[in-house]
């Protein structure tokens, strides 16, 4: 019973806007282990040229993770999530997240391939601020594993 | 060109500030009887934070936090956390290479724990330090 590959190219309406936070970025700096200055000292990321903290490279998933969920629980497409493993997962970069920006993901279905036994899932975001700038292109894989797996 | 090995530890303290931080609250990176049930040796790190630590090697060999152009793993080994006050240890190396844009530098990733390879196809592309 595979996912039906006609979802292919789908694509789903806009996440509401998320509004980056100093202490969110800070906060998970943190949990990562991440002491770089321009992630936690607003005078250092604008030594660098941003106007506030930037954020750690694999932070757009705290976006991506939340809003691609309109994909992995559309009905219509049907993912068993109990059986779903984080497969693959890639990032690029038009510039890093910062303070203060107001992002929107658009996520669509990139491909679906069947594999032994097991649907291949790739969702693609498009995460750019509101007003219109692209900031990084998400890719994530999911495995959604088959009955006997 | 080889780049100096990078050490991370990783605690269940870890897991659960990283759960925090990220929302990502799957009872597999904090529950032992959950991570027994769907059949695991035990508490796993969130593969994205092991993606994470590896984020912090390549903008460590970097040299600037905001060098990441392009970034991808593919997980394909737990990380298996003890609950312990050592918990267990990421290792990540990797190799440097030209690419066809002189402005920008391949790494060629390999993160393991205990031994074990826990990536595979990890590349990130920099901007050249």
């Amino acid at each position: 019973m595979g996912l039906d590959q006609s979802f292919t190219g789908r694509s789903y309406p806009p996440s509401a806007p998320y509004q980056v936070g100093r202490e969110k970025i800070r906060e998970f700096a943190t949990a990562i282990g991440a002491e770089d200055a321009a992630y936690h000292d607003p005078e250092a990321a604008r030594a660098l040229g941003y106007p506030d903290v930037i954020a750690p490279p694999t932070f757009p998933m705290v976006l991506s993770m939340a809003t691609s969920r309109q994909i992995v629980e559309d009905p219509a497409l049907g993912v068993d999530y109990s059986r779903v493993v984080h497969g693959d997962q890639r990032f690029a970069y038009s510039r890093p997240v910062t303070a203060g920006d107001e992002l929107v993901c658009v996520n669509s279905i990139e491909s679906i391939n069947a594999r032994g036994g097991h649907d291949f899932l790739t969702t693609r975001s498009e995460i750019g601020t509101s007003a219109g700038e692209a900031v990084v292109t998400v890719w994530t894989m999911f495995v959604v594993r088959g009955e006997e797996g | 060109m080889e780049l100096p090995t990078q050490r991370y530890r990783v605690t269940r303290a870890d897991l659960v500030r990283y759960a925090g931080a990220s929302g990502d609250f799957n009872p597999i990176h904090w529950s032992e009887s959950f991570a027994a049930k769907v059949g695991l040796p035990g508490v796993i790190a969130h593969g994205m934070l092991t993606m994470a630590l590896v984020g912090r090697a390549v903008t460590t060999w970097a040299g600037r936090p905001d060098a990441i152009v392009e970034y991808g793993v593919r997980f394909t080994r737990p990380v298996e956390v003890p609950d312990t006050e050592e918990g267990t240890e990421v290792e990540v190396s990797a190799v440097a290479k030209d690419t066809d844009d002189p402005a920008l530098v391949r790494l060629d990733l390999t993160a393991t724990c205990g031994g074990v390879k826990v990536l595979a196809q990890a590349k990130a592309v920099i901007k050249r330090p």
